[in-house]
Formats: C-alpha cells, structure tokens, sequence
C-alpha cells in the first residue's frame, strides 16, 4: 500500500479500526497533511457518537423486568409486550430444557409426530381451500361444538377469540396419526387464517408453552392434561402468543 | 440447547437497539426484535456452535426486516407507518415531523444504505461480518457505508445552505 495515497475505503475502515497496526500509523501521518481528509474522519467520528448517544439508551431497556412474579409459565398476558412474552417464554424454556430427561425427550418426540407436524399439515390443506376449509361453519356453532366434543370424548368449544381479533369461520374432525383431532378455523380482518388443533397425546406432561417454525408456518404449542393444542398460522408470533393465550385460559 | 438459549438473551439488547435505530416506529421494532428471536428459537437446532452467534441473529434479523418490508410493499399506508417510509423508498415530511433528527436522517437514507450503516458504525460488525449478515458483496458494503456517512454528514453536521446564501447575494 502506498503511504502517499489513501483512499476513501481505508478512511472509513480507519474510522473502524478495521486497518491493521502499520497501516493505522501511516494513514494517521497522512492525515496530518490532508485537512479535507481529516475533517471527513472527524465528521464520521462525531456522526457516530451521535447515534450511540441516541440509540444507546436503548441497551438498559429491559421490558421483562416489570412482569409480575407470581405469573406462571401460563400466565402470558396479552397485555404484555412481545419481547416481555418472549422473555418469559425463554426463561421456561431453559429450565425445560435443564430440567430434561429421557421421558420429557419422549414427550418432545411425542409432540412433534402427533401434534406439530399434523397440525402443520392440516393447517396448509385446509386453510387454503378457497371452497370448503371447514366442515361446519360458524353459524351452526352449537352443532360444531356438540359434534366435536361427542367424537374426541370430551367437552370441546370452539373459543371464542373475538378479542385477539380473530372470527370462528368453523371447524372440523380429522384423523391424527392415531387418534381423532378437531381443528377449528379463524379469519382476521385482512382474510389471513389461523388454525387450532387439538387432539388427545398420549404423554402425560404439562409442558409450557413451545414454538416452532415449519415451512413458513409459526406454531405454537403445549400439553395439558393428555390434551394437546396447536396454534398455527402465518401472523406475527405477537399474535399468536395472544391466540395462545385465550385458548389455554378457556382450555383450563 | 440450553447455553445456545443463554447466548440469545445476552444479545438481545443489541438487537433491540439496532432495530430502533432501523425502524422510526418503536413498536414496529419491538415487533422485529420478537419476530426475530421466536424465528431464531425456531431454529436454535440449525445454529451451529462455535459459529458466530451475533452475526447469526443480525442475519435472522436482516431476513424478517426484508419479509416484512416486502409485506408492506403492497400497502402505502401500512408502510409509512411501519417504517416512516413511503413506497417511494424516501420518508414522507409527514411521517418526519415528530423524529429528532437523527432518526429523520436515518430515515431519508434507503434501508440498504441504513443497514450496513448502523451494523458497522451501532453494532460494530466488521465488513466481513456485514457481508455476511446481509448477503452482499465487501465493496457493496463499502459503498452503501460511504453513502450513508456522506448523506448523514450532509444533513446533519454542514450548516444549512439557506442561512448563507442570501448574505451573499446582498454583497
């Protein structure tokens, strides 16, 4: 490299501290004899304090810190921030994850063939069927219901998630891997649809709340009482951590 | 699985801060910090250890910011307030109005230049790393941070052309 010229890239990686030893030195030198030069290193030295100055208060936020304690790994609060969601979903996950043993390794297996990837499945051949994604619709919800609850032998309502901005278009039987599973189907206002699956599993295991991405999907999913359910959509995890959250409240 | 969960906590409020500084609206960045980390825990199993964690989420990060961007494409309105930019690519007066003025620079900048911009200079990613994280070329990166400083340096920190002009013009 030629002391006597440097060039616009090696000031900006000067600025960087991206040169190594020996060329720092002589660009240094030659910035004493080059004042245009010199200013536009300044410039870019004052531009970035700037932004730390601005954007580094940013770094002591911590939107987790203000979630109330006594909230379980269930208590998700729509309310909440995102990230705060987030936070919490981590924190229960490391201690799953610490805490794992052979059986909970069943029960992850166990949950993926018979929950996460049916559910996933269901979710793609229905949802965007543009003449029959439900077998019946949310006007015979009282039908829906009865129906869904007589064949998965148990109470089964369609939740309503009104609230989380999401309309009942109806629902379905399928058959799971081994078993029956009942999907029930929502719209938001931009026509973008969401599905819940629900289906006995044969783990008993409380598990809190997991995700997954599959294909484009966000999913996320739990174990209660031998019951597992699935969210699955393609909206902003925010979104459905909120979905999640009501159908566990009204599943409880 | 459960150090890989741990290192993606210690970077998030570095995630969190670049994609305030990428974003004008504040709850659009916090809505792509979470996007970013549900993706990332979706995929924490791809993630191979001992590669470069950091550079990984910016690259996770990098990817929903373009998702999400070509999303709004198709609505003017959704994007003006998703990112204080109109389909145009340049922010509208409107939307500036209520930005110090740091962030209205950032915003005038296109989101390309932006990018590398606040991932050398606000996270302190070498080019190489840069590249990497956005896809492109070192050179590329070179010449997006050039813009960037040069327009940032134009806006901010030369005095404005009208406050001389006229002296002049009365001599």
């Amino acid at each position: 490299m030629n002391p006597e010229h440097v060039s616009s890239e090696e000031l900006h990686a000067y600025v960087d501290n991206q040169l190594d030893a020996q060329r720092r030195i002589e660009v240094e030198a030659w910035l004493a004899t080059h004042g245009d030069a010199a200013r536009q290193v300044d410039d870019y030295r004052a531009l970035q304090q700037r932004l730390h100055r601005h954007f580094d208060p940013v770094l002591a936020e911590h939107p987790g810190t203000s979630l109330p304690k006594s909230r379980a790994v269930f208590g998700l609060n729509h309310l909440l921030r995102p990230a705060m969601a987030i936070l919490l979903m981590l924190a229960s996950g490391l201690l799953g994850w610490s805490l794992k043993s052979a059986d909970d390794k069943n029960v992850e297996a166990v949950a993926y063939t018979d929950l996460v990837q049916p559910a996933a499945f269901a979710h793609q051949v229905y949802s965007s069927d543009p003449n029959y994604p439900v077998e019946i619709p949310a006007i015979r919800r009282a039908s829906l219901n009865q129906w869904v609850s007589k064949r998965m032998h148990t109470d089964l309502q369609a939740p309503d998630l009104a609230a989380s901005g999401f309309r009942l278009i109806g629902g379905r039987l399928l058959p799971s891997t081994n078993r029956m599973a009942a999907q029930f189907m929502y719209e938001d206002t931009q026509g973008e649809r969401l599905t819940i699956y629900i289906r006995r599993i044969a783990a008993d295991s409380n598990s809190s709340f997991e995700y997954m991405d599959q294909d484009n999907l966000h999913i996320f999913y739990w174990i209660n009482n031998f019951v597992g359910y699935a969210v699955v959509g393609v909206q902003p995890a925010t979104r459905l951590i909120a979905v999640a959250n009501a159908v566990n409240r009204l599943a409880r | 699985m459960k150090n890989h969960s741990e290192q993606v906590l210690r970077h998030i409020p570095g995630l969190r801060r670049y994609a305030r500084a990428l974003l004008a609206n504040p709850d659009a960045a916090e809505d792509l910090v979470q996007e970013t980390l549900a993706r990332a825990l979706g995929k924490l199993r791809l993630w191979r250890p001992g590669s470069n964690m950091r550079a990984w989420l910016f690259t996770v990060m990098h990817n929903q910011f373009v998702n999400d961007a070509r999303r709004y494409q198709n609505r003017p309105d959704r994007m003006a307030e998703y990112c204080g930019e109109t389909v145009s690519g340049h922010a509208s007066s409107e939307t500036l109005a209520h930005l110090n003025d740091i962030e209205a620079a950032l915003q005038q900048l296109p989101e390309a230049q932006r990018e590398v911009l606040l991932l050398v200079t606000l996270e302190g990613l070498s080019y190489t790393e840069t590249a990497t994280v956005l896809r492109i070329k070192k050179g590329t990166v070179m010449s997006r941070l050039h813009r960037a400083r040069e327009h940032l340096r134009k806006v901010l920190l030369e005095p404005p052309a009208t406050n001389v002009k006229p002296i002049r013009r009365l001599q």
